[in-house]
């Protein structure tokens, strides 16, 4: 742990950080209110307080992160509203935000995560290879350094964080409770790390929010924190001496005012009852493998009704995984649970009713009210109405919910959040209850009323509790504890049992003890391994040298951090190959359905006839009909109009032919007989198109004597039709070379708006927030990969328009190249203005479909030219980007029209690109809210 | 009984969920409105305002007579072009039609000559050209006929043709094109917000809660599908009453209750496809991309856009199988012809079968979808 500093370095140079009235609303909610501090230069601060009461808004607004809405931020001598200062300032600051990795880029793999970060701070090669190597070595993040982020456990996950917020060397290190959720030897390396930093480099100050008093109690500097204010400041020994308390736990408590302690005493562990108890949990040999990888390797447990059972372990060892096992989530790939003596894996409900279930993460309705998470589970576990609301009024006091009864989960503290998970889990008084992990994050008074309840629940009503937990002395409370790791348990039984079994003098140090052990027994092989990676370095190093000569970069800075995020998404797509199939694939499929489908070729009409004559004239007359070819496909006759109404109506026939009667004779007479024509007019195109196609038949016939129906042709003239660019006139050289532009928008619009809000949505943006990256590197870094798939697409497309379709390129394939750049440009930049004002994915994907979708099909002149559309149909027709793109497409393809033709489009397009841009730039946040 | 207390308790829960994103609700709004209204009055598979031109090499009273047969809001006004420029002028997309008059071409027609009018047509305006050429034809026809009569009486056509269009005598676009904008917005937005629900769910673990509580996975899917389809319904109902009746006065003929509940089950089918696609996609991503390449296979061959007819055989087998196509060609039957159940129940029975199997499909994958996404 870490050893404390001298006090008295801190101030030479006055505070680090000086806060003056600051507060911070969140709607009506009040964050931070009027707070003032000023923290010393060069120590280890550690900022402690219950959940939700402002510590994380603090440090966000002191890490520049947030948007300041009141009072004074000054941070490393500098005011934290100016955004020059916030400029200068941020390779200064690393800022690690709450919750495991929220920062990483889960795709990126730890070394990428790392070097990421140092490219933003504009670090050279070889410097970042030199520090990554160190920094991954020292956290024992070496061995991993090609896997995932994603795939990492939540300690490894902080670790990276860590390394990539120290990998520019800052002077001011934020953390925000960075080991909530670690196991005991991360922990411990985590603060070995830290501590190995700082006696490098003494001048950095440290700022650190934890819900660990016993981490705090080492530091420097403590500053205690209640509903936005400070309570008082000082080293630990000072406020201890202060409340006269021996550790800072009970100092904490005791700092508090008295309604906040919730009548806290210390926690008293009644002993358990043994006598003729059953088994409620029976694990045998559970063994759960993902693929080559075994999550969970025969674990065997038997948990008796009313014991609370301990479940200890490293991070990533498959406690979530045994406990999903035996909920009945996931099946298990060998061995059998039992709850209560019914099989699992049956899934009764009858088991379901009797289970509570909190996992790690939060899994309530963040769009509903607390209030509104507790009726709902309370309806759909069938508890009846009135005593449902004496249960959730008795739950809500409880565990303090009171106050939050009305607001959004997803606007709660995590702390008040886990809160509301136990409630719910607890609602229907089950006899078993699984939790897991369910005070990660939780303030100690929020956790000892937590445990008041699990014993209330365990020794007066005989609930089975199974929980797991990284803190010990909640361990300690257990009636059996077993620790795991990589999938195997190490050890089970009493806590103070496996403490004096291994010598140990706590729970802590028997832990890591039998941890240590399993790692030892594993990591034989390795060792060559990082003789390798160390000779690697130092080779590195000796390369390394030389080039810090010439610092001096070659490319400017905000290009470099453009490129840093365009080898961020490109390795984010690459990574993702279903994504990238889709894009490629997704397109072509499109493509050839587009082009044998969209046809505005009327064939096959199909024509009945009410023949009311049956002369040869009329039999004549029909024949032309039947013998048109591919337009008209005949269909039984029609013998009354009742009967032909029905058919018209049910889609039977679309034309119905009434031959008057009579038809022949007033024929040769020349008294003008009138045949009917009857089309179904539902779809106007096709009814157009097929009473066209009647009309003339029924000329043909008239003019041509040849056809027994007139003798001598009447005076007329002849109209031929000259189909320009398109001789046959077959929809497929009009359609095909129209789809690329559909594809080229739809497709890259989305992935791109995709990709900025899903970093809003994981927390990543916060890397964007906190670094002097520039708007317009981020946009365009981020944009740049996209316009690459664009136009490998382009290419694709057109490989399918020439050798599927044979469609010919008739003008300059090169114009209309350069024409597909901008044009991707530019639809990728329709994507990025989407983002600007969307805050999920769901909404961002939604909109971006809507608003692309129909333009681009109705109003781009796919099947109807610009000029002929009307109102704000043809304005929107005019703006829209498609509408030139198709323009261009059509014009080399089948028009085979000149460059010069083409400039307005590329023009036009050129001229989107900025404005789109610079509306995404407007619209980007550099600051949180 | 317990069972359907759970599904009316989750269902409401989707309802709570959906109204909390105002941002969704307006769109959904706009899609059902002013999306509708302005594809059905902005677009029209009519030829409208068409650019026309004249190439007159004859320069009689014939010809003068035949230019001045044009006009708006069919076409516009042609314009006098010189004959050697028609070819650069289309090239420029000035013109979508030129008509060129030969020389002596009044004088040719009297003697019965058959003199030869050129009409060069922009054949990559698909669905303009073909008619375009047509109606331009027939004016001109006619106008000869006419020109020829007042000449000489003898030279009437032996028999004449009526064509009567049913249904939409005028052949109004709009009445066509606002309900397949309702088609439209329909699949589209059903999809997203039920596949966007499932995706929340397991994205944020909530999923996980529900299959650890005493439900079925039939219950938890059938509440989307009653929520979802709920909200989408009464957006189609207020886009039909208020959107194409009451704004774009398009007539309904046959029986409301009929289409509505022809609505219904294709609800039941696109919600069934969100949550199918919802639960096979692991990502936001993933079913942002999918939802692309379904919604618009489903749109674009429904045959709202272009007749089925045209498909060629192949692929109009492979579209009997969607729902699109169907919803259609039943909403054609009712809201035009005035069709009854008799002219329906295939398409009905078409759309329901499709619906099931993706729904029992998507539920059975409930439950393994957890295990992929860990």
């Amino acid at each position: 742990m870490a050893a404390p500093q001298q006090v008295s370095t801190g101030d030479d140079e006055g505070p680090v950080v000086s806060v003056e009235d600051v507060t911070h609303h969140y709607g009506k909610v009040v964050a931070l209110d009027h707070l003032s501090l000023q923290v010393p230069r060069g120590l280890m601060v550690g900022i402690i307080g219950p959940d939700g009461v402002g510590k994380s808004t603090l440090l966000a607004l002191i890490a520049g992160s947030k948007k300041m809405q009141g009072g004074r931020v000054h941070v490393l001598d500098g005011d934290m509203a100016s955004v020059k200062h916030r400029r200068a300032v941020c390779p200064r600051i690393a800022y690690m935000p709450q919750g495991l990795g929220k920062n990483l880029y889960l795709e990126l793999s730890v070394h990428d995560n790392v070097d990421f970060m140092a490219q933003l701070f504009g670090l050279s090669k070889s410097e970042r290879q030199t520090r990554i190597k160190e920094l991954l070595d020292a956290t024992g993040l070496g061995p991993f350094h090609a896997r995932p982020a994603g795939k990492l456990s939540g300690g490894m996950k902080q670790k990276v964080g860590l390394c990539g917020a120290l990998v520019h060397e800052p002077d001011l290190l934020i953390l925000d409770e960075p080991t909530t959720g670690v196991d005991p030897l991360s922990r411990r390396q985590f603060w070995t790390l830290i501590d190995d930093i700082r006696k490098d480099r003494p001048g950095m100050s440290v700022i650190i929010s934890t819900a660990y008093m016993d981490e705090a109690q080492q530091w420097d500097w403590i500053v205690a924190m209640d509903a936005g204010k400070v309570l008082s400041t000082g080293t630990p020994a000072e406020l201890m001496e202060r409340t006269g308390t021996k550790d800072l736990e009970k100092c904490f408590i005791a700092l508090l005012p008295e309604e906040k302690r919730l009548g806290h005493k210390g926690l008293v562990i009644p002993p358990r009852n043994t006598e003729n108890t059953s088994i409620a949990i029976d694990a045998k040999g559970l063994t759960r493998r993902f693929g080559t990888f075994t999550a969970v390797d025969h674990v065997t447990l038997s948990i008796e009704r009313g014991e609370i059972f301990g479940f200890l372990g490293s991070n990533g060892c498959g406690k979530s995984t045994t406990m999903k096992m035996l909920t009945g989530l996931l099946p298990p790939t060998e061995g059998s649970a039992t709850l209560f003596g019914n099989s699992v894996e049956a899934g009764s409900i009858e088991v379901r009713n009797n289970l509570g279930y909190m996992t790690q993460a939060f899994s309530l309705y963040e769009e509903l009210t607390v209030r509104q998470n507790l009726v709902l589970d309370a309806r759909l576990y069938h508890i009846p109405a009135d005593k449902a609301k004496e249960r959730i009024e008795a739950l809500v006091d409880r565990f303090g919910l009171r106050p939050h009864l009305d607001v959004l989960a997803g606007d709660l503290p995590m702390g008040q959040r886990q809160r509301l998970s136990l409630a719910v889990a607890v609602l229907h008084e089950p006899k078993l209850l699984i939790l897991d992990e369910p005070t990660s994050g939780v303030d100690p008074v929020a956790r000892d009323s937590f445990w008041e309840l699990l014993v209330d629940l365990s020794r007066n009503e005989g609930v089975t509790i199974f929980v797991t937990t990284h803190f010990m002395n909640e361990g300690m409370r257990c009636d059996r504890i077993s620790l795991m790791h990589a999938g195997r348990v190490l050890a089970c039984d009493a806590p103070q049992k496996l403490i004096d079994d291994r010598g140990a003098e706590s729970l802590e140090e028997a832990f890591i003890g039998y941890m240590e052990d399993a790692i030892e027994e594993n990591a034989a092989p390795p060792a060559p391994a990082s003789k390798a990676a160390a000779e690697h370095v130092a080779t590195e190093e000796k390369a390394a040298q030389p080039s810090k000569r010439d610092r001096a970069p070659v490319i400017p800075l905000p290009l470099k951090r453009m490129f840093a995020y365009c080898r961020n998404e490109a390795i984010q797509i690459r990574r993702d190959p279903v994504r990238l199939a889709f894009a490629f694939v997704g397109s072509a499929v499109l493509m050839l359905v587009f082009g044998f489908g969209i046809t505005t070729d009327v064939e096959d009409i199909r024509f009945a006839v009410s023949d009311r004559d049956q002369s040869p004239e009329s039999r004549a007359y029909i024949d032309q009909f039947k013998g048109a070819g591919q337009y008209f496909k005949t269909e039984p006759a029609v013998y009354s109009d009742e009967e032909g109404l029905e058919r018209l109506q049910s889609d039977d026939v679309s034309v119905l032919l009434e031959i008057p009667p009579r038809f022949g004779r007033d024929m040769r007479k020349g008294s003008e007989p009138e045949i009917f024509a009857q089309v179904d007019g539902a779809m106007p195109y096709r009814a157009e198109t097929m009473a066209q196609y009647t009309r003339g038949v029924h000329n043909n016939l008239l003019n041509d004597p040849g056809l027994g129906i007139t003798e001598v042709p009447p005076k007329q003239a002849s109209v031929q039709e000259r189909y320009m660019y398109n001789p046959t006139f077959e929809s497929i050289y009009s359609i095909v070379p129209s789809v690329p532009a559909l594809l080229l928008i739809l497709i890259p619009a989305i992935l791109m708006t995709v990709s900025i809000v899903r970093e809003k949505e994981l927390g990543s943006i916060i890397n964007f927030y906190v670094t002097p990256t520039g708007r317009f590197e981020y946009l365009i870094g981020k944009q740049l990969p996209y316009v690459i798939i664009g136009m490998i697409n382009f290419f694709i497309l057109a490989g399918l328009a020439i050798l599927v379709f044979g469609v010919s390129v008739k003008g300059s394939f090169l114009v209309l190249t350069l024409c597909t750049l901008l044009y991707v440009i530019v639809t990728t930049g329709v994507g990025m203005m989407t983002s600007t004002f969307t805050k999920t994915q769901v909404a961002a994907v939604f909109i971006t479909a809507i608003l692309t979708i129909q333009p681009s099909v109705q109003f781009a002149g796919l099947l109807q030219p610009v000029s002929t559309l009307e109102g704000s149909a043809r304005a929107i027709g005019t703006v829209w980007p498609t509408t030139y793109y198709m323009h261009a497409s059509l014009g080399t393809y089948t028009k085979g029209l000149s460059a010069p033709l083409m400039m307005k489009d590329l023009l036009v397009l050129g001229v989107m690109i900025p404005i789109l841009l610079g509306i995404s730039a407007i619209g980007l946040k550099k600051q949180d809210r | 009984m317990k069972s359907l207390r759970n599904i009316l308790w989750l269902g409401l829960k989707e309802l709570r969920s959906l109204f909390s994103d105002i941002v969704l609700i307006l769109f959904v709004i706009y899609a059902f409105t002013w999306t509708v209204y302005s594809q059905a009055t902005g677009t029209s598979n009519e030829v409208n305002n068409a650019s026309i031109a004249f190439a007159d090499e004859d320069g009689s009273t014939l010809s003068k007579d035949l230019a001045s047969s044009f006009y708006p809001p069919r076409f516009q006004h042609p314009l006098p072009i010189q004959p050697d420029q028609v070819e650069d002028a289309m090239d420029r997309g000035k013109f979508m039609f030129v008509v060129t008059i030969p020389p002596n071409f009044e004088h040719d027609l009297r003697a019965g000559r058959r003199p030869d009018i050129q009409l060069s047509i922009d054949a990559t305006a698909m669905q303009q050209a073909g008619i375009g050429a047509g109606y331009i034809k027939n004016i001109l026809n006619q106008r000869i006929s006419t020109f020829l009569l007042r000449m000489d009486p003898e030279s009437a056509q032996p028999a004449d043709l009526v064509v009567r269009k049913m249904f939409n005598p005028n052949g109004v676009s709009a009445w066509f094109s606002s309900v397949v904008a309702i088609i439209n917005q329909l699949t589209l937005l059903t999809i997203v917000l039920t596949g966007a629900a499932v995706i929340r769910e397991r994205e944020h673990g909530t999923l996980e809660h529900l299959l650890v509580m005493p439900l079925t996975a039939f219950e938890i899917a059938i509440a989307k599908v009653w929520a979802n389809g709920l909200v989408i319904l009464v957006a189609t109902g207020v886009s039909l009453f208020l959107v194409v009746k009451a704004v774009l006065e398009v007539p309904f003929a046959g029986s409301h209750a009929l289409w509505f509940g022809g609505v219904v089950l294709y609800l039941f089918f696109a919600t069934a496809l969100g949550m199918f696609l919802g639960t096979i996609s692991r990502s936001m991503a993933q079913f942002a991309l999918l939802i692309v390449l379904v919604v618009v296979v489903l749109q674009l061959l429904s045959g709202g856009s272009t007749p089925v007819e045209s498909q060629p055989t192949w692929l109009q087998r492979l579209t009997y199988i969607l729902p699109t196509r169907h919803f259609v060609s039943f909403s054609q039957v009712i809201i035009y012809r005035g069709g009854g159940l008799r002219a329906v129940w295939p398409q009905f029975l078409m759309v329901a079968a499709v619906g099931l199997a993706f729904f029992i499909y998507s539920v059975s994958l409930f439950r393994r979808s957890i295990a992929v996404t860990k």
